[in-house]
């Protein structure tokens, strides 16, 4: 036997082409047509396909930031997750009445199993010989109908959630702190309002924004405490007018330190 | 100098036949975009091996910076992301990566099928690849946890959930995969970085290996 550089090999790899393996594929050399050496001829092309991929992979990488929210806080009993958006589609099945309470099982395992298993076991439902996909009518309408099922089901699943209030309940909130009093007027009308709620205990924000910073006029505070403003109502406000213009200049000064 | 080294090494080990196996065979003109440009299907499966090569050396710089504990794993993930130098790109490419690496096998999947290069004898060789799919999708489902922030664990929650419903063993699952009964914490998040960053992927280098010792032994199938 040979060894070394100017081997000869029958065959597109080490498998000796005798009869007792017929799955043996022939020599390419076999095939009409124009056949290349894999190195470097052909590896040289797919690496320029590569590049070009490598291009698109890296404009979308410096356009688009990799996503991060704020620190995870288990007891925030409010928050509504959602998966990446491959298992979107397994997400969206799990909300129809068929396949949630007490059928969740078949929108959690049955399904997706079937799913699994059948895509597992393709070569060994389709056992003909016939290899174009319109010769085969059976296999490639129900690959058809899967993938369009995925995409319904994904693309409902987009459509329903609430992309907004998704960005704003995993928002990373910096936290601004101010120096006040709290035995000021100012803050004693604040504690004792509705406003402390959702402004919280030091106008750090909770269900309403910071009014730390806000860079707005005692004028348009009033004016704001009256007839609200984006998720905040009108009406709020339920003190006297003269209170109110002591707290809306106490809030108007509160500003973080530098 | 090169063709010296290689002489003196052949000459010990008999590489030339190993050489051939990687490398030195021919490539037919259907699979050739160069030939044919809608040839460039044929492309998915190289480029899925793309994306996952990015994966994981973006993967090993990450854990330089990475923290598994969930005091500190978001800390040491915004850090990386907003302080160190480069640390939003490297991260950037490993978040996006693992969407186009599901991407990518999902077209090269789709390729596979409609050409119907399943059918024997590389049956066995879609069943491999049907558990790189699977062993992928774990890998997405696990890292999502890693950065433990809010939709890090809740998406968690609700996956563990999904798992423990499985009939007998579900429970057993859950406790493998969250380290308590109840809890999703400090032992979820290091076990998800264990099978995320050991357990998976020692799979799927035992799999693709696999995958690519038979495309190599059955050769590409041959033209529609």
């Amino acid at each position: 036997m040979q060894r070394g550089k100017g081997m000869k090999f029958v065959g597109d790899s080490r498998i000796k082409a005798t009869n007792k393996m017929p799955n043996v594929p022939k020599d390419y050399s076999e095939y009409p047509g124009k056949t290349e050496a894999f190195w470097p001829n052909f590896l040289l092309k797919e690496w320029m396909v590569g590049a070009v991929f490598l291009i698109g992979y890296l404009i979308l990488t410096v356009s688009e930031a990799a996503p991060l929210e704020r620190q995870a806080d288990p007891t925030d009993t409010t928050y509504i997750p959602v998966p990446d958006w491959y298992f979107l589609s397994m997400y969206q099945l799990l909300k129809y009445e068929f396949a949630s309470g007490p059928w969740n099982i078949v929108g959690a395992l049955i399904m997706p199993g079937i799913a699994m298993g059948a895509l597992m076991l393709v070569p060994f439902m389709d056992t003909s010989k016939e290899r174009k996909p319109f010769k085969r009518p059976l296999p490639t309408a129900f690959m058809l109908l899967a993938f369009a099922a995925m995409f319904y089901l994904t693309w409902e699943s987009v459509k329903n959630h609430d992309w907004e209030k998704a960005a704003k309940q995993g928002a990373i909130v910096e936290k601004v702190e101010v120096e006040f009093d709290t035995e000021s007027e100012g803050y004693q009308i604040y504690a004792g309002s509705s406003c402390i709620g959702c402004h919280g205990n030091a106008f750090e924000g909770g269900l309403g924004l910071t009014l730390i910073d806000t860079g707005l006029t005692a004028a348009e505070i009033e004016e704001i405490a009256h007839n609200g403003r984006g998720d905040m109502g009108p009406g709020l406000w339920k003190g006297t007018d003269e209170d109110l213009k002591v707290l809306a200049e106490f809030i108007e000064g509160l500003k973080s330190k530098e | 100098m090169l063709n010296k080294i290689y002489d003196w090494v052949d000459e010990r080990l008999d590489i030339t036949p190993i050489w051939r196996d990687i490398a030195d065979h021919e490539v037919p003109e259907h699979v050739n975009p160069a030939h044919h440009f809608s040839a460039f299907i044929y492309c998915f499966g190289g480029l899925t091996f793309f994306v996952t090569v990015i994966q994981i050396l973006s993967g090993m710089f990450l854990t330089m910076y990475y923290t598994p504990d969930i005091e500190n794993a978001w800390k040491s993930v915004y850090y990386l992301q907003n302080e160190v130098a480069f640390g939003e790109i490297v991260r950037g490419m490993h978040h996006w990566g693992a969407s186009l690496v599901i991407v990518m096998m999902f077209l090269h999947t789709l390729r596979v099928f409609f050409t119907g290069s399943y059918k024997k004898p590389r049956e066995l060789n879609w069943v491999v690849g049907v558990l790189i799919f699977a062993v992928m999708l774990g890998l997405g489902f696990t890292g999502y946890l890693l950065p433990w922030d809010m939709k890090a664990v809740f998406a968690t929650k609700v996956g563990i959930e999904i798992a423990a419903s499985v009939p007998f063993i579900g429970e057993s699952i859950k406790v493998l995969l969250a380290g308590d009964t109840t809890i999703l914490g400090a032992q979820t998040l290091t076990r998800f970085f264990a099978i995320h960053v050991f357990f998976l992927p020692a799979a799927l280098l035992g799999l693709l290996a696999a995958h690519f010792i038979m495309i190599r032994k059955q050769g590409i199938s041959g033209p529609l």
